[in-house]
């Protein structure tokens, strides 16, 4: 048989055979010689960069009492791929969820990657996984991955310390330092200091398979970095007075700011009514947050440092000190006053008449303030009453007044000091004068502080003059490692020898027959107070009290602000004098009956009751 | 004694020696594809190196037997293997065990054997002994019908035990008519059918007409020259335009979105780097990161690491790819071409009509999965899972190729005998 018609036809098949090796020989030397995408994309496929997360900082008060601890939490995760002989009704048993949820989440999962591990469910408590642990060999894809979470041994200060959350997209973007799923501080001192409390993330290098089993570490390590622990911090708070002050302010609304004016620790910053910030951790965040933040009485508005109220009375030292340092007034100087029917501006109640300044501070005659204001305004060196109102506006710049501290204390808002423009626009610029703005003599009208700014004022008067820079960060690392990021000099340029008559006055709110705090002098402390009433334009009046003591040691400076409570007197007074003897005596010496009506008093219920009230 | 000293004189020592290189190389890259500190030793059977070690030693058995047979055993009996095959694919529907989704493997004690391997060997015996019997011709439409038939059979079955790729290996059988005497064109139509296809869903119907309505044009032009063949160059023309139109409306309005994906990721149009496309992805990578000059054995990362998916069985090349750089993939490719240059030249000194039928059959098959199984890993062509031969792991695919090569192997020893 041999060859046959058809033999030529095996050239063809040889050529078939060369054809189509030649073409895969030319591809494989694309590929392996031409390209070198794959060899990156093969490093990238096999070595794996494990985040090691670093512990974030503790935070202390500042005698060392632990405020803020982590906790172990754990995460679960997934990778679809894994998954054999699902037992799903018991996986859902042990992880307290539905089915429809469980699957939800599987398909989410399963959209991310099938090889990839993703996060099943976040934050597992340690008592919850306690008892998945012992199960989860049995749901081969599914494992654990330990994370953090942020508990408060006492429930309290929550806008201080503020909260830590997932990053999100712009802070992602803004600092290449965050990886999606990362934790962030959000709010108060976790975020102002999130760079020290974050510590450093480690890197381990290690090679792993498809299924990201790890297979061992990477050239022995060579290119692992270890996590850094963040630093621990001291805050300046206190926590006995800061707790106290939380006690005191329970079903009340309003502030509690005590800073020592000797160098602007904030001692307490208390915003009422609070929230348990353990409530805002892990899992439960978003469920309690939207709870909280749909709250009428707010708990989440940090009012210490975001409300702004009418300083009321509280003003009336500044105005005075303003006045001295001008040479419009003296000491001695008196104004007369005819009681509640004083023009243009009534007096309050009635008394001797002339008075001095200091007693004119002791017992808040407001026709005193209104004249005193005209002169500082309407003095004769200034050819129009621009000029007058901003020499004023620039003592009341110098004290902090209308803007906020640059400091780590987080929410803050600037209050309000208006511009002479704003007075311009309203009246044209010839259309007002010192009468036209008088409410601003007695700390009423356009005029609003934050609590921090008006215990910042007590402060600055504590000092004669001066103050530092209200800040919340003591030391770092250890409680002696002390740190000044924000610790800064500010003096007002008031002389100090200015101050003693309006030191005087102000003791004599405590010490005077007339002061409106003399029912709560404290035995052995020598307090300065001022009591004022912020005209509340929604309903009743707020209640100011700003103080400091001891007069001639100044150790701790406060304002207490009650937001519709009426007069100071009556709560915002004995709460600011509680809470200087706790802090300087430890206790309160007072009969008990009277602590304990400012600690029942709930204002709250009592305002739904009846708020037609005086 | 003579006789048996006679056939080891004859045989075709190349071929052999082809074949060891493959199973050697083949075995030592299984052996770095799964190789474990824990188990480091290319003999210990609990491993798949250890197991393919004893499948190649029952090979070589298996190919000293089939040496000692005599070689008219196999056309004399050619008819009763296929029906014995037949039988055992209807059989393994009935009563065979699933594995990764095929029906195909008869399960015996802890070993698996695939009779739809088995069945290339009796199909090619088969299809030798049709071809040769008296007044059969390829040239009559009755006898390219039974012809057709005898190979389609057992694909069918095979395609009914969900094992797509394995049925597809049957049509390497055009080959081996075309040399017998099937009409050219049907080969050409098929294989420019084929690239067409291909070309239309991966550059796009518009760029695939462009190109054929440029060549018509050209063809045109060339008028005076092309005179003769003009017509038939023309009409070839316009018909591969239509195909093209009818592919792309075929594509857009027949097939279901599921089935468009699948394509288009086959196609590489498709970046769903862990999805369907994953595997090709993956072992593209593994191949690409060997570099000119390779990893070094047992250095690969990407296949040790199970980033490629059966990597010891269909995607035992990206090992290779990975260690052994272009060079190795150089060499399996050149050894392969010579077995299969090496296979045609043998066929064509047959005497037997027979024999030289089995030897193309032997040769179409090997091509096949050589082309397939390559071209898979390097994202070439569709992913169907058919092993490389001699190389991927495997008893039943080592010992039916071992059996399909040395059948012919026996054939060509005797050559001189017959007549
Ligand atoms: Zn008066």
């Amino acid at each position: 048989m041999g060859s046959d018609t058809y033999s030529k036809r095996r050239y063809i098949i040889i050529g078939i055979f060369v054809i189509i090796a030649l073409i895969y020989l030319g591809k494989l030397f694309s590929l392996q010689v031409m390209d070198h995408n794959y060899k990156l994309f093969a490093q990238d496929n096999v070595l794996r960069y494990i985040t090691q997360y670093p512990s974030r900082g503790l935070i202390y008060d500042r005698n060392g009492n632990l405020l803020v601890y982590n906790e172990a939490a754990y995460d679960l995760l997934v990778v679809p791929r894994q998954i054999t002989k699902l037992d799903t009704m018991e996986l859902c048993r042990l992880l307290h969820m539905g089915k429809q949820e469980f699957v939800d989440r599987l398909v989410q999962t399963k959209k991310y990657s099938y090889y990839k591990p993703s996060i099943f469910l976040e934050q597992i408590s340690k008592e919850e996984y306690a008892f998945l642990e012992e199960k989860l060999y049995q749901f081969p894809g599914f494992y654990v991955q330990a994370r953090t979470l942020r508990k408060y041994p006492i429930p309290f200060a929550a806008h201080i310390l503020g909260y830590v959350g997932e990053v999100d997209r712009k802070e992602i973007d803004k600092d290449s330092y965050y990886r999606q799923g990362d934790y962030i501080g959000k709010s108060g001192i976790e975020k102002t200091y999130e760079h020290l409390l974050r510590g450093q993330k480690g890197l381990k290098v290690v090679m792993v398979d498809v299924f990201n089993r790890e297979k061992g570490s990477y050239q022995e390590g060579n290119f692992d970095t270890l996590a850094e622990a963040g630093k621990n911090l001291f805050l300046t708070i206190d926590k006995d007075l800061q707790l106290y002050g939380e006690k005191l302010m329970r079903n009340k609304k309003g502030s509690i700011v005590a800073i020592e004016p000797t160098s602007g620790e904030v001692l307490t910053m208390v915003s009422s009514p609070a929230y348990d910030p353990n409530l805002l951790i892990g899992r439960i965040r978003t469920k309690n947050f939207r709870k909280l933040s749909r709250d009428t009485l707010e708990p989440l508005f940090n009012r210490p440092v975001a409300a702004q109220y009418p300083p009321g009375s509280t003003f009336k030292p500044v105005n005075a000190l303003i006045a001295l340092n001008e040479g419009v007034i003296v000491p001695e100087t008196r104004f007369s006053c005819d009681g509640v029917i004083s023009k243009p501006i009534k007096c309050s109640h009635n008394h001797y008449s002339p008075l001095s300044l200091i007693n004119a501070i002791e017992q808040s005659c407001n026709p005193y303030f209104w004249n005193t204001f005209r002169e500082i305004i309407e003095q004769e060196r200034f050819t129009n009453i621009q000029q007058g109102y901003n020499n004023w506006r620039s003592y009341l710049e110098r004290f902090n007044v209308g803007s906020k501290f640059n400091t780590d204390i987080s929410n803050q808002r600037s209050g309000n000091l208006p511009k002479d423009s704003y007075f311009n626009r309203y009246y044209g610029e010839s259309g007002w004068r010192a009468l036209t703005i008088r409410s601003l003599s007695i700390g009423q009208g356009e005029i609003e502080l934050t609590p921090l700014q008006l215990a910042n004022v007590s402060a600055t008067i504590a000092n004669k003059g001066s103050f530092y820079t209200p800040h919340l960060l003591k030391a770092v690392d250890s409680i002696g490692n002390e740190v000044n990021f924000f610790t800064r000099f500010n003096e007002t340029g008031i002389d100090s020898s200015y101050f003693n008559p309006v030191i005087e006055g102000m003791h004599l709110v405590y010490e005077g027959e007339h002061g409106s705090a003399r029912w709560y002098k404290v035995k052995d402390i020598e307090i300065c107070g001022k009591t004022g009433t912020a005209e509340n334009p929604h309903g009743d009046d707020h209640s100011v009290f700003m103080a400091f003591a001891p007069k001639d040691d100044p150790k701790i400076a406060i304002a207490v602000v009650v937001e519709t409570s009426g007069f100071g007197s009556t709560w915002a007074a004995p709460i600011a004098t509680l809470m200087i003897e706790k802090y300087l005596k430890g206790e309160i010496a007072r009969p008990r009956w009277f602590e304990q009506k400012m600690l029942d008093a709930d204002l709250l219920t009592k305002k739904e009751e009846g708020s037609e009230g005086p | 004694m003579r006789d048996r000293k006679n056939i080891f004189y004859n045989i075709d020592w190349i071929t052999i020696l082809l074949y060891l290189a493959l199973v050697l190389f083949g075995w030592i890259n299984i052996y770095a594809s799964v190789y474990n500190e824990e188990h480091n030793s290319i003999f210990d059977v609990s491993q798949r190196y250890g197991k393919q070690m004893i499948w190649i030693s029952l090979s070589l058995v298996l190919a000293l037997v089939i040496l000692s047979i005599d070689s008219k055993f196999f056309s004399t009996f050619s008819y009763l293997f296929y029906g014995l095959t037949i039988l055992s694919l209807v059989a393994v529907l009935l009563i065979g065990t699933t594995i990764s989704g095929s029906r195909s493997w008869f399960q015996i004690g802890s070993f698996a054997i695939q009779p739809a391997e088995f069945a290339k060997f009796a199909t090619c015996l088969a299809l030798a002994r049709f071809l040769t019997s008296h007044n059969v011709g390829l040239k009559k439409l009755k006898d390219i019908m039974k012809a057709l038939m005898i190979i389609t059979v057992p694909a069918f079955l095979i395609l009914l035990q969900h094992d797509t790729g394995s049925a597809l290996v049957y049509s390497a059988f055009i080959l081996v008519l075309y040399r017998e005497g099937l009409s050219g064109s049907i080969l050409l139509i098929g294989l420019v059918a084929a690239v067409l296809f291909v070309l239309t869903l991966l550059l796009g119907t518009p760029v695939i007409l462009a190109v054929l309505g440029g060549l018509i044009f050209l063809v045109l032009i060339l008028y005076k020259r092309l005179k003769k063949s003009i017509k038939p160059i023309l009409g070839l023309l316009v018909l591969m335009a239509a195909f093209t139109y009818s592919v792309d409306y075929a594509f857009e309005n027949v097939l279901e979105p599921h089935q468009k994906k699948r394509i288009n990721v086959l196609l590489g149009l498709e970046k769903d780097i862990h999805g369907a496309g994953y595997n090709v992805n993956q072992s593209k990578i593994a191949i690409g990161s060997g570099g000119l000059s390779g990893k070094g054995f047992l250095k690969g990362t990407q296949t040790k690491y199970d980033f490629v998916p059966e990597q010891s069985t269909d995607f035992i090349f990206c090992t290779v790819g990975e260690e052994w750089g272009f060079y190795g993939s150089l060499f399996v490719i050149l050894l392969f071409l010579l077995l299969l240059i090496r296979l045609v030249q043998l066929a064509e000194r047959q005497r037997s009509r027979f024999s030289r039928i089995y030897g193309y059959g032997v040769a179409s098959i090997l091509f096949f999965h050589f082309a397939i199984n390559i071209g898979m890993t390097i994202g070439l062509t569709p992913v169907i899972g058919i092993p490389l031969p001699f190389f991927s792991y495997g008893g039943s695919s080592l010992w039916a190729f071992t059996i399909l090569l040395f059948i012919f192997i026996r054939m060509d020893a005797s050559r001189l005998e017959v007549l």
